[in-house]
């Protein structure tokens, strides 16, 4: 008997590691360790030059405020559980692969490759398939974009295949 | 209040109309879309202000603010689906009304209860940021230090959602505005050897990655989402019987408005809560909210509305947010080279009567345009995600690469996107993260300056009338929720 209550407390416990509360806290207190460490890296201003506070002092504080503020989040959600969130579906996935393809695409091809990759993509999974509207939205809306800002905002692009046709 | 006049002379500019024309249209197109709003369109247009002069950039900025946060019930009373959070009050009763039939007449009251409650709170704007800002006169360091840490658990307090998470997004957005050279000792903090961080984070990145990026992935998770619309026909000026039944509850919603939208918080999503929760609590037939009461329009329209001009007031006396679109107002004004403060009503009152002035137009020509043009307003929800989002998506790039033309910063953008999409999935509103930014270098550069003058003992705080009165305050509001809670 004494084992199958250990065993069914083993689960609980273990269960409470699955908890989004759980998960959410783990990760904040993870960076922001992470963060604090680095505060130590922080160069220090020699006494004689110093006035007031350190500059690590300061981040350092909101560092050690953020978890201490997160464990108590955590164990308010002991007794108030978080409520629970629904799967995220592929559409979520692929919009988030986009955004590495934008990056990936602007950095070593083009900017407004990139955009114009980007917005097929998600046009067309989020459920797109007419081909006059993901020309439209991929080729002739950047464009515009790139026209306004060049010519009103007088900005430069990024160089890339695409934007050095146009700067020659 | 003898440049009282100057609050007209908007009217004989003619670039200040255009541009309050376009601004209001702009303000209604984005409280129309559902996940934009005049937070996020805000600072997709900043980059485009750079064009204009200061007071033609500000004005935009307004105008927008105050179409926009109209524009939202557009949206909650045809779809359901509020248009901008502060208009989450106004679906609970305009789409039933709507259903039975009346959506001109629910429009119709949003419409006039929103402008009686923007101009109510513009006149508390042009009365009470002198005044606050002729009080801030006697602020030194420490007291400008207290307010802030004062305007950051007023956030956490009354915000929306849990409080200590509110202090955990604002302690993470006061922590981004560290990263960068020390401002005192030019340490490098947080730059991890990237050069172009040793300028630190900028704010475009972080406001469109939090509100058009995550909510970019957020509309991911609902692409199979169904609206169901209901017809307009026109939109109905409210008859003799609903200004009767409604007139107590608008000047209600107006003053509760202003009020909240005066504090830092989250301006007008509180006001509309409070206010539609107050005209339920005094009216005669609180049994009708929820099933297309009139007054419930008229309560959360009219206080959502106030807050805009209420949020102004500690923006431009003080510059301090009242609200996350006053943040990104704010940052207009520190871009166009425009310090808020009480030196700003002393030295440019032309330039602040100039946004009340714009801000009182602004408040008619949406009723004008919300009037005849809320049917074609509407058909602009009817554009679909699946060719919107991408298109918003490029804006935002192009947008917040323009300003230090910085690819840096459209990596920090998707970055903040992300982190943005995944606060807001576990319960973490993403306002105090902005307000953290913007207030950050204030708290941390008057606490260092602070100590300073104190030769580092944190007791002379207390010494300063003051700054102990604003901390005595903090700690009221951080034992409101508690206080709420045990109640």
């Amino acid at each position: 008997m004494n084992d199958v209550h250990n065993e069914k407390g083993t689960n609980k416990s273990l269960s409470l590691f699955f908890k989004s509360s759980f998960i959410v806290s783990a990760v904040i207190i993870v960076i922001s360790s992470i963060l604090l460490y680095f505060t130590f890296t922080f160069d220090i201003v020699p006494p004689i030059l110093n006035r007031g506070i350190q500059p690590a002092t300061f981040p350092k504080a909101l560092l050690i405020l953020i978890i201490a503020l997160t464990l108590l989040t955590y164990f308010i959600s002991l007794k108030k559980p978080w409520k629970n969130e629904k799967k995220l579906p592929n559409s979520f996935y692929i919009t988030l692969l986009s955004f590495v393809v934008f990056i990936t695409v602007s950095k070593f091809l083009d900017f407004f490759l990139g955009i114009a990759l980007l917005s097929i993509i998600v046009s067309y999974f989020w459920g797109e398939r007419r081909a006059t509207y993901l020309i439209m939205v991929s080729i002739i809306f950047p464009l515009i974009v790139f026209v306004f800002f060049e010519t009103i905002l007088g900005l430069r692009f990024p160089p890339g295949i695409i934007t050095n046709l146009y700067y020659g | 209040m003898e440049n009282l006049g100057l609050i007209f002379a908007p009217l004989f500019s003619y670039k200040l109309l255009i541009v309050l024309f376009f601004g209001t249209i702009f303000g209604l197109i984005l409280g129309v879309l559902p996940g934009l709003g005049p937070t996020t369109g805000g600072a997709l247009i900043l980059p485009f202000t750079m064009t204009l002069d200061p007071l033609s950039a500000i004005v935009l900025l307004t105008a927008i603010y105050c179409a926009g946060t109209y524009g939202g019930a557009i949206t909650a009373i045809l779809i359901n689906t509020p248009g901008t959070p502060a208009a989450a009050a106004t679906c609970l009763d305009g789409y039933p009304l709507a259903q039975k039939g009346e959506a001109g007449r629910a429009l119709g009251m949003a419409t006039v209860s929103s402008v009686i409650g923007g101009i109510a709170s513009v006149v508390v704007l042009i009365f009470f940021a002198p005044l606050l800002a002729n009080l801030a006169y006697e602020f030194g360091q420490p007291e400008y230090f207290a307010l802030a840490i004062f305007g950051l658990t007023m956030l956490a307090s009354i915000g929306e959602g849990s409080p200590i998470k509110n202090l955990i997004a604002g302690a993470f957005g006061i922590l981004i505005s560290t990263v960068g050279k020390d401002f005192m000792t030019s340490i490098d903090r947080f730059t991890f050897g990237i050069n172009e961080l040793t300028e630190g984070i900028g704010f475009i990145p972080v406001v469109v990655g939090l509100f058009a990026i995550s909510e970019m992935l957020t509309q991911s998770t609902l692409i199979n989402q169904i609206f169901n619309r209901v017809a307009l026909k026109a939109v109905k000026l409210p008859s003799i019987d609903d200004y009767k039944k409604t007139w107590k509850t608008i000047i209600r919603s107006s003053g509760i408005g202003s009020f909240i939208g005066v504090l830092p918080a989250e301006g007008g999503t509180v006001a509309s809560l409070i206010g539609y929760a107050e005209a339920k609590r005094w009216s005669k037939k609180p049994e009708d909210f929820g099933k297309g009461s009139i007054e419930g329009i008229a309560g959360a329209e009219a206080a959502n509305n106030a807050a805009t001009g209420g949020a102004m007031v500690p923006t431009l006396a003080l510059g301090i947010p009242g609200s996350a679109t006053t943040a990104v107002i704010l940052t207009g004004l520190i871009i166009h080279g425009v310090r808020p403060g009480p030196d700003l009503f002393r030295e440019q009152p032309e330039f602040l009567y100039g946004i009340f002035g714009s801000m009182l137009i602004a408040n008619i020509l949406f009723f004008v345009l919300g009037f005849f043009g809320a049917k074609i307003f509407a058909r602009i929800t009817l554009v679909p995600n699946k060719l919107l989002w991408p298109m918003i998506f490029a804006v935002s790039v192009c947008g917040t690469y323009s300003l230090n033309q910085s690819i840096i910063d459209v990596w920090l953008m998707l970055l903040f996107g992300v982190i943005g999409f995944f606060m807001r999935r576990y319960g973490f509103s993403v306002v105090p993260v902005i307000i953290g930014l913007i207030l950050g270098e204030l708290v941390e550069g008057t606490l260092r300056q602070s100590l300073v003058i104190f030769d580092g003992n944190w007791l002379m705080f207390l010494q300063r009338p003051i700054a102990l009165t604003f901390f005595v305050l903090s700690l009221i509001a951080l034992s409101f929720p508690l206080i709420k809670r045990k109640k």
